[in-house]
């Protein structure tokens, strides 16, 4: 089986803190200080509220699997999921460092980081 | 203001050829044209509006009302993925209403077989300025998992199975072993598609469609046109659109955008599910027909695998007759964009030019709903409800 290698995100003026803040072994979500509300993928302007008082916040690295799906007709199989974390928001992702057979939804994951190829490292769950 | 009435589709093509690489993408489309306005009875020189998606090559309408030498009034770029064809369809009827064109025509054409694209399973990068770029494509998202993740979703929260899933795929090969062009025309049993290799687990081989090259185009007109051809006259009654994402991020893989789009198409032709006689519904995956048919109230939400199985959507059996050209599941997807086949074959039963085995008996009233993009993270909603007159 091949190594599956990961493929660097590009940040752009808006979202280099997340990244940043990836590199240094952080999650960050987006949290409205207006309505409240976390929100992904990070955005200036609260996508529910449209206030710009949104601002960075550490995530604990927990969280729930939504929905996940392992890709089997690839060079190196892997598990793309969707985690609704602690803090309220969903986000896109992979479920890693398991057998994907053990996967299942609802299951409670956490935080590990994964590195990319000369970008930031990638934020990925494995099961808690 | 309402569009009902003020417009209707005159002529449709459906390119015959589902591997093309001795053709360019700008023949395909032209070739498109000439076979939807001969259909209508129409020349080039009449067309005054011209459509055409993300699919269209170099500038979409500038490259291709040059290729074509058109003098035209009205364009519409509009590209909402496979869905585009029906929202064009809508956007033309608005234009004809407001006298900003009379004859419009649309194309969709593409080589993704030729071109040897893996369209379904490998991950395709956009822009980097694209704002979810960063956020997904590093992950492997692709066209297969995304709707794979849906499928995982509707299962858990409402107990689908893959035998119910694989229903849809029967029926849609139940009508295309009529179909001469359709790609894949042998039928298939349920046993043999959750049989078949998975691809992107729950989803196997044969609950995704077919990869093709080919085209289409349709001819939209006002009433005063249609009046002076001898065509048989469907009338366009009600359209609805709607765009769905990701929510800010309180993601729903459950509901597609066919929960709004049905709704408003539904209410402009003042008509129920429940009238419809046939409907075409966008088939990328058996997923994808599933959750539409909840969300565009043929059935209640989470009953989408129970109305799917035992044959409900076969043509002369079922109580939905659905996709009766095979569909994108066994007929022909191309350009990896599936809307426009789904007006044609509803243009066909309105007026009777299905092909005999799978005609709806005096099929006056259709349905043809489109998705485009991604159900998995965004994608484009459009209905497009039509009348025999």
């Amino acid at each position: 089986m091949e190594e599956r290698k990961l493929p660097a995100p590009e940040p752009n003026p808006e979202t280099a803190p997340y990244w940043d803040a990836a590199k240094n072994g952080t999650l960050f979500v987006r949290r409205c200080a207006a309505c409240g509300r976390a929100h992904h993928y990070p955005r200036t302007l609260c996508p529910f509220c449209f206030s710009d008082k949104t601002e960075w916040q550490a995530a604990s690295g927990n969280g729930t699997v939504y929905s996940f799906s392992v890709m089997l007709r690839a060079p190196a199989p892997y598990a793309i999921a969707y985690v609704t974390l602690d803090e309220g928001t969903t986000m896109l992702t992979n479920i890693v460092d398991c057998d994907f057979e053990s996967i299942r939804m609802g299951m409670r994951v956490r935080l590990v980081f994964k590195p990319t190829e000369g970008g930031a490292p990638l934020p990925m769950f494995t099961p808690a | 203001m309402t569009i009902k009435g003020k417009a209707y589709i005159a002529g449709a093509f459906e390119h015959p050829t589902r591997k093309a690489p001795d053709k360019s993408v700008a023949q395909l489309h032209a070739e498109c044209a000439k076979g939807a306005l001969t259909d209508a009875g129409l020349t080039k020189e009449d067309v005054d509006g011209y459509f055409c998606a993300g699919d269209a090559p170099g500038m979409g309408p500038l490259s291709m009302v040059d290729y074509m030498n058109l003098r035209v009034r009205h364009v519409d770029s509009t590209d909402t993925g496979g869905s585009s064809y029906l929202v064009h369809v809508a956007h033309a009827a608005e234009a004809i209403a407001l006298g900003k064109c009379s004859v419009a025509l649309i194309t969709l054409a593409g080589r993704p077989r030729s071109e040897g694209m893996a369209t379904g399973t490998a991950p395709r990068p956009g822009s980097p300025a694209q704002p979810d770029m960063q956020f997904e494509y590093p992950y492997g998202p692709t066209v297969v998992n995304m709707y794979a993740m849906c499928a995982m979703r509707h299962m858990h929260d409402y107990g689908t199975t893959s035998e119910q899933l694989a229903w849809i795929k029967v029926a849609a090969s139940h009508h295309a072993q009529h179909n001469p062009n359709a790609m894949l025309r042998d039928v298939v049993t349920v046993k043999e598609v959750v049989e078949s290799p998975v691809v992107a687990s729950p989803l196997h081989r044969l609950d995704c469609c077919v990869i093709s090259d080919g085209g289409g185009a349709l001819v939209v007109v006002a009433p005063e046109v249609m009046k002076s051809l001898g065509r048989p006259r469907v009338k366009i009654v009600g359209v609805g659109e709607a765009p769905k994402g990701q929510l800010g991020g309180d993601v729903d893989l459950t509901f597609t955008g066919a929960r709004w789009s049905g709704p408003r198409a539904f209410a402009e032709a003042g008509v129920k599910p429940a009238d419809i006689q046939y409907a075409s519904i966008y088939d990328s995956f058996t997923i994808t027909v599933l959750m539409q048919i909840e969300d565009l109230g043929f059935c209640a939400k989470g009953e989408g695998g129970r109305f799917s199985a035992d044959g409900n959507l076969i043509s002369g059996t079922g109580k939905l007759p659905f996709n009766t050209d095979g569909g994108g599941l066994c007929n022909n997807h191309p350009a990896n964009r599936g809307g426009m086949t789904k007006v044609i074959e509803a243009v066909r039963q309105l007026r009777g030019e299905a092909h005999p085995a799978v005609q709806v008996k005096n099929c006056a009233l259709a349905l043809a709903h489109g998705t485009g993009g991604s159900l998995g993270t965004r994608h484009g909603s459009a209905t497009l409800i039509m009348e025999r007159e």
